[in-house]
């Protein structure tokens, strides 16, 4: 057979095959862009990705989404790497919107890299459900853009709850007043640290450390040697994932024995207690969960199961409780028409792993703040408005 | 005092990162940008060990050492050579080698993302405080200080006292007249470059006990060995040596007396300083 006559067969076999596949119905395609190499890689690979791809496995798992007609449509993952750079963000949810033509397209992973997506999301009218974006100006930007919605909290109400169970150890006479106060030098770092200042004020703080160290920097013992020579009773690190894991690190190997001790990002991640283990016990951090409830234990099997890793206790679950306001909000419209979805999300009420959602003016009121490490168990001990939280415990040494 | 000593701990973290790099661009003349990736390999190879083997993470350097020199040693004769061979001036090696190493290393991470994931890695070995002049230090700190001295003595004596340093030496000052006394160029260079690759490896081995990594954070180590081999003079082992030390000091004792933040900045601003006064390097010879 000739080379030609192959190819034409080949072609007239691919022919005949296309409408078959039309039978089964189109998979709906979802996009998703986050850094899977670049600063923001570790933290994306523990709490974006597994999510994404748990909750494809779910919805697969369950034969699709399904339509106004009664049919079942599958979803397909269009996956990019964004290497941490916004740039890239941008023409990467570009491409999905006028290559891929992907239906859906999930947030991107981490503040910057949301917000300088969004007026791309906005111009091609595709609902964009951040989770990874810690903000004061939620209110602001869901104003400005129709299609935006915020799911993880607001910068003030963090350092609120870390001041309120300070204060409430203070008032309980477990520590002193005195709070030694570090941040990392990005954006995230020094927005908590300035809402902090004057809200510790207020609380009746006594703030006696209080400096910053520059994002990637590789030693962090000046810095925590600084903190513990101003004898403070409470230290408080605004910090993100490979400074977390330092921080603690030198405060045990330094001694510093506060009885609260709290580091910000990645506090929460299984690798933290892997790496301190029993010295991981009683450490407050960002985020929590409320660990007991029944649909957060089959998430945790379930993420286990399909992603091979431990589930993380703050975003992690709330990525996936998005995820499935998403498809909540595609089933209830019954199609993929974008516009319907977003007016979707933001009427209705959604079932998540995290108990009931619902958009206020785009944005989730209630959500955890502060979680602790207590008995292995990384628990929700602040929040605004969520049940199930746990009492805060001292931390007794390391 | 506190403050020499988290500097000179810190300086000895630096030159674990530079001294790769010094042997690759000073004697190989290659400006490997895929450098700090070694570093990470030698930290995988480590952590697989601890994490996942259940043994000492320094088992790491058994398997990420000569590793680390087959492949660099294959690199620099399969994908380099010809770039040299190529190569008319200096100059242009150079680009070509920057440009070759650059894309080398989005190889590495993305090898290095499929076959260990994207997670952050750490673990805790040796993180127990010892006492040095009154206030506490990381035992894993003090051992990369330690392998940091070992690793420029064992380079130093091997340089300066034999046969084959005295070529290395030949070798990075003057490549041309290195061959006028029979020293053959290649195979040295390859052997240099493959040990620039198994000293990064046995640095990221030590620096993965106190540092958190991920698959692509290499490009972090190799800006600070770039800095680190640029001020202390190309090829010389002694100026990075002293620039790694240097820049140690000088962050601690702005982290320790101004302020934690400003530790960058202050690092940029002496690297300008030196580039200002001293263009060729601390310990640079002007061509």
């Amino acid at each position: 057979m000739n080379r030609r006559l192959a190819i034409s067969l080949a072609g007239l076999a691919l022919c005949a095959s296309v409408p078959l596949a039309a039978v089964q119905a189109q998979p709906i395609k979802i996009g998703a862009v986050a850094p899977k190499t670049g600063p923001l890689a570790g933290g994306a690979a523990v709490t974006q990705w597994p999510s994404i791809k748990l909750w494809v496995s779910d919805v697969n798992g369950r034969g699709g989404l399904t339509m106004k007609d009664g049919s079942k449509r599958k979803v397909e993952l269009i996956e990019y790497d964004d290497r941490t750079n916004p740039g890239e963000t941008i023409k990467a949810v570009e491409r999905l919107a006028t290559q891929d033509k992907a239906d859906f397209i999930v947030a991107p992973y981490g503040t910057g890299l949301v917000l300088a997506s969004a007026p791309v999301f906005a111009k091609y009218g595709y609902p964009q459900i951040a989770v990874s974006a810690i903000t004061d100006k939620t209110k602001e930007l869901a104003k400005r853009y129709p299609n935006i919605f915020f799911t993880l909290g607001n910068t003030t109400a963090f350092a609120q709850s870390v001041a309120d169970i300070l204060k409430k150890m203070v008032d309980e006479g477990t520590i002193g007043k005195r709070v030694a106060m570090v941040n990392v030098a990005d954006a995230f770092g020094i927005e908590l640290a300035e809402a902090a200042r004057p809200i510790f004020k207020k609380a009746g703080l006594e703030i006696v450390y209080d400096k910053s160290y520059p994002l990637g920097a590789q030693d962090l013992a000046s810095v925590v040697k600084g903190a513990k020579a101003a004898n403070p009773d409470a230290f408080v690190a605004w910090s993100y994932p490979p400074d977390t894991f330092g921080l603690t690190e030198l405060a045990k190997i330094e001694g510093l024995n506060v009885k609260a001790y709290y580091t910000a990002v990645a506090t929460c991640f299984p690798a933290f207690a892997g790496k301190f283990g029993a010295s991981a016990e009683n450490v407050l951090g960002a985020g929590g969960i409320d660990v007991d409830s029944a649909e957060m234990k089959g998430y945790y099997e379930r993420h286990k199961q399909v992603t091979g890793v431990a589930g993380d206790y703050w975003a992690g679950p709330v990525t996936y409780a998005s995820l499935q306001v998403l498809e909540q909000a595609i089933e209830a419209t019954g199609g993929v028409d974008r516009k319907a979805v977003t007016e979707a999300i933001k009427q209705g009420t959604f079932k998540t792993v995290l108990g009931t959602w619902k958009f206020n003016n785009q944005v989730i009121d209630q959500f955890w703040t502060v979680g602790q490490w207590q008995n292995g168990r990384f628990v929700g001990v602040s929040s605004t408005g969520k049940s199930g939280a746990k009492a805060v415990r001292a931390k007794t040494g390391w | 005092m506190d403050i020499i000593i988290i500097g000179l701990l810190l300086g000895a973290t630096y030159c674990l990162m530079a001294l790769g790099l010094t042997l690759q661009y000073g004697v190989a003349r290659i400006m490997n940008l895929a450098a700090g990736e070694w570093i990470v390999v030698g930290g995988f190879a480590a952590y697989w060990s601890f994490s996942l083997q259940s043994v000492n993470p320094m088992w790491g350097f058994a398997i990420a050492v000569p590793l680390a020199f087959v492949l660099n040693w294959l690199i620099y004769r399969w994908l380099l050579t010809p770039l040299i061979r190529r190569a008319k001036t200096r100059g242009a090696l150079e680009v070509d080698s920057i440009l070759a190493t650059f894309g080398m290393s989005f190889i590495a991470v993305g090898l290095m993302r499929a076959a260990f994931g994207g997670e952050f890695f750490n673990y805790s070995f040796w993180a127990e405080p010892v006492d040095l002049f009154g206030s506490a230090y990381g035992k894993n700190r003090i051992a990369a200080a330690a392998l940091a001295v070992l690793l420029c003595v064992l380079l130093y004596v091997a340089l300066l006292k034999t046969r084959w340093g005295m070529a290395m030496r030949a070798l990075a000052i003057d490549p041309q007249s290195a061959r006028l006394v029979s020293i053959d160029v290649e195979k040295l260079s390859a052997l240099a470059f493959a040990f620039g690759g198994a000293v990064a490896a046995a640095g990221g081995v030590v620096l993965s006990t106190f540092l958190t990594l991920d698959a692509s954070v290499g490009v972090l180590f190799t800006m600070k060995a770039l800095i680190i081999v640029i001020m202390g003079g190309v090829g010389n082992l002694r100026g990075a040596i002293v620039a790694a030390l240097l820049l140690g000091l000088v962050e601690s004792a702005i982290a320790g007396l101004v302020d934690p933040g400003l530790t960058l900045a202050g690092a940029y601003l002496l690297f300008v300083l030196v580039l200002l006064f001293k263009p060729e390097g601390l310990f640079g010879v002007r061509r």
